[in-house]
């Protein structure tokens, strides 16, 4: 959770983290402690970096304070599997927890990683090492520390998909923190012994100032908006193999409403390197940021800030300076969307992949879908992989030709289909928010559907249904659904009320910018109406909605993260 | 924290000789005989105590004060906001105000027992306002309890308040309006104008801190005494009887059981306002409920009587509605009852089950059955009201463990109560008084009560003899009170309490308060069993055994031993452990350990109220 900073010195959760002997705080004891289902304050804090937030049914809240009980406490566990990918076998697993561990659907999230929702304290140890079982992790799926590896789940190109997303796993482990403390604290590990010293060479014993995300792209799909990350590589290909990597850094989303000093930015290229030099690159970036990063004040810890604090020349010099020698020039790319292409696609080696859309990435079963059971069903015969992506769906991959038919009757049973469904839902995404963020001011995941629904009669009516606009929702301003990417974004204010923002690119390339602030439903609807009234009727041929709204001057173009809030 | 300067004065002997010292070697060695013995903290309070009389010297004024003078009423600072902000500004409030010379207690809002606010003198409020403006969570229970009924006068408390907020939103700064409106009105003095702070504060509540420092320290020299409270131990009045009840005024009537669970176990808070009655822990409230209109309709129509049909109530006349509503029982079966109504109604069957040898198949045809039910199977034809009313026993009262403190909550008394429902027979069965309170008492009714003192039930004399209680369900509520009392005399005794339910989640009854309880060091320890949380099923002596070694230990420490709640299995396994620890842990034989219980019993170190 944010915390503010008081003066300059070394916020509080750096405090904890340095007087937590390398993530173990008090964590066992305060998991033992039968009078609550919460951690202590500090455990709380380290659990992150374990993989779990402590959340609380924020639906209950009030009446359980009004019951003299304490908030329901519960966890989100998040799952860390590099680039997305996980087997069938693994999928059975982590289904199952979901239903007899968490509530009872698995969530897939916007940087390629599961998540279980509603997990009670006395269930948290045995969910946790039934991850690792199935050979998975939790490490370092949130905290101040690398998190989750995204990479282009790329069903099209088999042969990159594999070497993209080998170095994805590289990357992940070698920056996976090295402190026994999660497994003595979940895998009944033995503990370090007395003398020992325990070392985590990289990171140290106060780790990162704030969390930092990787992720790579592959042009000309930047599907993972490589630019939003703290540290990113778009893949180079040329004559068919790759050659390397352009590197990004200083992307970012997360901001606080009515701080104008925190703002959301996009990565800038620096350079170009060979993917031998990926690791020492990535360490490098890592390391400066260890070192050069805010430690006082959360708010302004990311990489960006650093970056814009110190200028992109410094970066660059100092990362040539301990790399030894400076980045190639970067080398041309071009992005042509950052959403997912639904369906059937036949890739090489004669197999075939199935994009499915889920709708906010909720796994669940509903009346319109079986979705879960029927995604159960498939992994148990299903023997090529499952892919997440990072727009929260689902590649069902490596499909034998066979087989094919066999997935979609399969499909059909439990009425899993994209039939029906306007393009802008199926571009759109939401972060979980109510009811159990903490951080969340407005709903995101539970109102998106029905704001679509709303707003479907009139893009209809517009002839847009077809059209594809990316939309993207979040219950708070911190950014998980990258929603300053959007074309179209609405940003929770306070419960019912969203700042809506225009003008993001269709490729994930320009920030948008505030249109209106603190809306209603009906004030949003009331609005959009004319702004896409008028895109229907006066765009130019191939215009993308985000661009039409500058054009037509409904918000001004963003050049860089400073200006956002101009 | 003690300030270094101050350390540096009651440093060691040859240390201090080192520093020049101005004191002659006897002089020295007297301090050092002196100050050997003392705790580190009363070191720091004598150089405190020092530093003030040389400064006092220097200026010529009189002695100064110790800071621990305790006719200076003290500072409260009370803050509540989500974000840290609140907890920041209220920590430069308390910093700034000590330098003033303030004696100050800072609280956050959910540490903050609202009862307190009456005897403030001087309060400063930083408060922080939510989306939609609402109060920031730690802050909810106050704003209600400011404005709700029990909220009394506020007369005599001097107050400010710092209102912090976004002025994006719409309702910028409302909950430290709100505040300000609520202690003005209910009577407190504004010493200083309210502030309300935008996202950009420093200033503005810098500004605040220093005009409010200012206006409260004017009262610095006029303690005001406390008005001393007419409530003494052991004195319970006989105002009000079973019979003459006390009209009391429901203050509070809220759930406990949280969403979801099998049980509605409700928080009832009456008022004794204006009743003169009093009542010490461990005493219980008997209230005098009415009978469910749907039933007393349901009897009538089932045996064709007039409601209106006026009857006989010891020499006062009364509508026949009237008597089956408030004077007597109309659900529960009894032995006499059956006899009587088997004669009236002319019922073989009837009569032949009350043959003295089958009487266990009398208490299994009871046992499920209400009047009602008699009624329908053996139908009343033609029965006179006075006849029928003559068949019934009076309505008694129930009698409720009470969970307050009277001297924690003044004029109240709490009751925790588990509202029975089930089915039987087809029919939906309520217990009568559980769901009068339950479903027919709103706060602001009135509800017959009387006290009922129960000697045999009491804390230890001694507030410095550890406790041990054991209270699963609504058995927990007397030990509310205990704790509760125990801190409000400021009792040193360590206590220890054993709670049980079904379900963690929905069914820890009061665990907010048992956790601030553990947190301030008023409750030492505490041990629960969920039955069903897990497969097997785990109670409160399970949890006892498990501690047994310790909860030896306690009792050989001189512990006094409680348990309230379930007689028939509950307290009957406490019981067993209870034994059983003490053969174990006490290298007894079972017979000798039954002696030891029986002591504790006799010396009434063992006390139970179990039903």
């Amino acid at each position: 959770m944010n915390d503010t900073a008081q003066g300059a010195g070394p916020s509080q959760v750096e405090r904890v983290k340095e007087e937590s002997n390398y993530l173990r705080g008090s964590i066992v004891a305060s998991l033992a402690n039968p009078i609550t289902g919460a951690l202590a304050e500090s455990d709380a804090q380290l659990l992150k970096f374990h993989g779990s937030y402590q959340q609380d049914d924020r639906d209950l809240r009030d009446e359980r304070r009004r019951r003299k009980l304490e908030p329901l406490y519960a966890f989100m566990v998040r799952v860390r599997a590099s680039g997305g990918v996980v087997t069938p076998k693994q999928w059975l697993v982590l289904d199952e927890l979901a239903r007899t561990h968490a509530n009872g659907s698995l969530r897939l999230t916007t940087r390629q990683s599961f998540q279980f929702h509603g997990i009670l304290k006395p269930r948290l140890k045995e969910t946790i090492a039934t991850v690792n079982h199935a050979l998975l992790t939790t490490i370092a799926a949130c905290g101040d520390v690398n998190r989750n590896v995204m990479c282009n789940p790329n069903p099209y190109q088999s042969p990159l998909h594999a070497d993209v997303y080998a170095w994805a796993c590289r990357i992940s482990e070698h920056l996976t923190p090295q402190t026994r403390a999660y497994h003595e604290i979940w895998l009944d590990g033995e503990r370090v012994a007395g003398g020992e010293i325990e070392r985590e060479p990289l990171y140290g014993r106060t780790y990162l100032p704030r969390k930092f995300k990787i992720a790579i792209a592959v042009p000309p799909s930047n599907d993972v908006d490589v630019f939003a990350h703290d540290l990113g590589f778009i893949a180079i290909v040329e004559a068919g193999r790759l050659a390397g990597f352009d590197v990004t850094v200083g992307g970012g989303m997360g901001m606080t409403h009515s701080e104008p000093a925190t703002y959301p930015r996009l990565a800038d290229v620096i350079g170009f390197c060979r993917p031998d030099r990926m690791l020492a690159v990535t360490e490098h970036v890592v390391a400066i940021q260890r070192d050069y990063g805010d430690r006082t004040d959360r708010k302004h810890a990311r990489l960006k800030y650093t970056i814009d604090d110190r200028g992109v020349d410094w970066f660059k010099a100092e990362l040539a300076k301990r790399l030894g020698a400076p980045l190639e020039e970067s080398r041309p790319f071009r992005f042509e969307h950052n959403g997912d292409r639904y369906g059937w696609t036949e890739g090489v080696g004669g197999k075939h992949h199935l994009t499915l859309f889920i709708e906010n990435g909720r796994v669940s079963d509903a009346p319109r879908a079986a979705l879960m059971t029927g995604l159960r069903e498939i992994a148990k015969v299903h023997d090529g992989d499952f892919r997440l992506t990072a727009n929260q769906n689902l590649i069902i991959a490596n499909v034998d030709p066979a087989r094919r038919q066999d997935i979609d009757r399969m499909l059909a049973r439990h009425r899993i289909g994209i039939d029906g469904r306007s393009a802008l839902r199926m571009n759109a995404m939401a972060c979980v928010a109510l009811p159990t963020c903490g951080l969340a001011m407005a709903e995101s995941e539970r109102y998106l559907p029905t704001l679509i629904d709303k707003l479907e009669p009139l893009l209809a009516e517009c002839g847009l249904r077809d059209d594809a606009i990316t939309v993207r929702m979040t219950g708070c301003p911190n950014g998980c659904a990258r929603p300053y990417l959007a074309e179209i974004a609405f940003v929770g204010k306070s419960p019912g009320h969203y700042n809506v923002y225009l003008g993001g690119g269709f490729a994930g390339e320009r920030l948008n910018k505030l249109f209106r602030s603190a809306l209603t439903e009906s004030e949003i609807l009331a609005e959009l109406a004319p702004v896409l009234r008028r895109y229907a009727a006066e765009r130019e041929p191939g215009e993308r909605f985000g661009d039409f709204a500058i054009r037509a001057g409904y918000v001004r173009e963003v050049t860089s993260g400073r200006t956002f809030h101009d | 924290m003690p300030r270094p300067e101050l350390l540096e004065a009651v440093r060691p002997f040859d240390e201090r000789r080192a520093l020049a010292t101005p004191l002659s070697d006897e002089q020295l060695h007297t301090l050092d005989r002196f100050v050997e013995p003392l705790s580190p903290d009363q070191l720091v309070w004598i150089g405190g105590y020092l530093a003030g009389l040389a400064a006092a010297h220097r200026t010529g004024t009189p002695r100064l004060v110790p800071a621990e003078d305790r006719d200076e009423p003290p500072l409260t600072i009370v803050y509540g906001s989500q974000s840290g902000n609140g907890a920041g500004i209220a920590a430069d409030i308390k910093a700034q105000a000590e330098a003033r010379g303030f004696k100050v207690r800072l609280k956050s809002m959910d540490e903050y027992r609202p009862g307190e606010l009456k005897a403030e003198k001087k309060l400063l409020i930083v408060v922080s306002t939510q989306g939609e403006g609402e109060p920031p969570d730690a802050g909810r229970e106050l704003h209600e309890f400011l404005h709700g009924r029990k909220a009394g006068s506020l007369g005599g408390v001097r107050y400010s308040v710092l209102a912090l907020g976004d002025s994006s939103y719409e309702h910028f700064c409302k909950t430290g309006r709100d505040f300000d409106a609520r202690l003005s009105a209910l009577g407190a003095e504004r010493a200083y104008p309210r502030v309300d702070c935008d996202v950009d504060y420093d200033d503005a509540a810098a500004q605040w801190i220093d005009g409010a420092l200012r206006a409260l320290a004017a009262t610095n020299a006029h303690p005001v005494p406390h008005a001393p409270r007419a409530l003494s131990r052991g004195n319970v009045t006989p105002l009000y009887s079973k019979k003459h009840p006390f009209l009391a005024t429901a203050l509070a009537n809220l759930p406990l059981s949280g969403h979801g669970s099998e049980k509605d176990v409700r928080h009832v808070e009456l008022s004794l306002e204006g009743s003169g009655l009093s009542y010490e822990p461990g005493d219980s409230v008997g209230v005098l409920p009415t009978n469910d209109p749907a039933v007393v309709a349901e009897l009538m129509s089932a045996l064709d009587l007039d409601p209106t049909a006026s009857i006989d109530l010891g020499g006062e006349s009364a509508t026949l509605e009237f008597a089956l509503t408030h004077t007597h029982e109309i659900t529960t079966l009894t032995r006499p009852l059956v006899e009587k109504y088997a004669e009236l109604a002319d019922a073989t069957p009837l009569r032949a089950l009350l043959a003295s040898e089958r009487s266990s198949e009398l208490w299994q045809y009871l046992k499920g059955r209400h009047l009602i039910d008699l009624v329908a199977e053996f139908p009343l034809r033609g029965v006179a009201p006075t006849q029928f009313v003559a068949l019934l026993r009076k309505l008694p009262p129930r009698l409720y463990s009470i969970a307050s403190s009277h001297k924690a909550s003044p004029g109240e008394v709490h009751a925790t109560v588990a509202t029975v429902r089930y089915e039987s027979r087809g029919r939906l069965r309520n217990g009568v008084a559980s769901t009068y309170l339950a479903d027919r008492i709103a706060e602001g009714d009135s509800v017959p009560i009387y006290i009922e003192a129960n000697r045999n039930f009491k804390l230890p004399a001694d507030p410095a003899t550890p406790i041990v209680m054991v209270g699963p369900g609504t058995g927990v509520a007397p030990f509310r009170a205990f704790v509760q009392e125990r801190e409000a005399i400021g009792a040193t005794g360590r206590s220890w309490l054993f709670f049980g339910a079904q379900k963690f989640t929905t069914d820890f009854l009061y665990q907010r308060e048992w956790q601030q309880f553990l947190k301030d060091g008023t409750l030492t320890r505490m041990d629960v069993a969920f039955s069903r949380d897990r497969a097997h099923k785990v109670y409160v002596q399970h949890r006892m055994q498990q501690q047994g070694r310790d909860l030896y230990a306690w009792l050989a420490d001189g512990a006094h031993f409680y348990v309230c709640g379930d007689a028939e299995q509950m307290a009957r396994d406490v019981h067993r452990t209870l034994t059983d620890i003490v053969a174990e842990h006490g290298g007894l034989s079972a017979e000798r350990a039954t002696e030891y219980v029986q002591e504790l019993a006799r010396t009434r170190r063992y006390q139970r109220d179990v039903y």
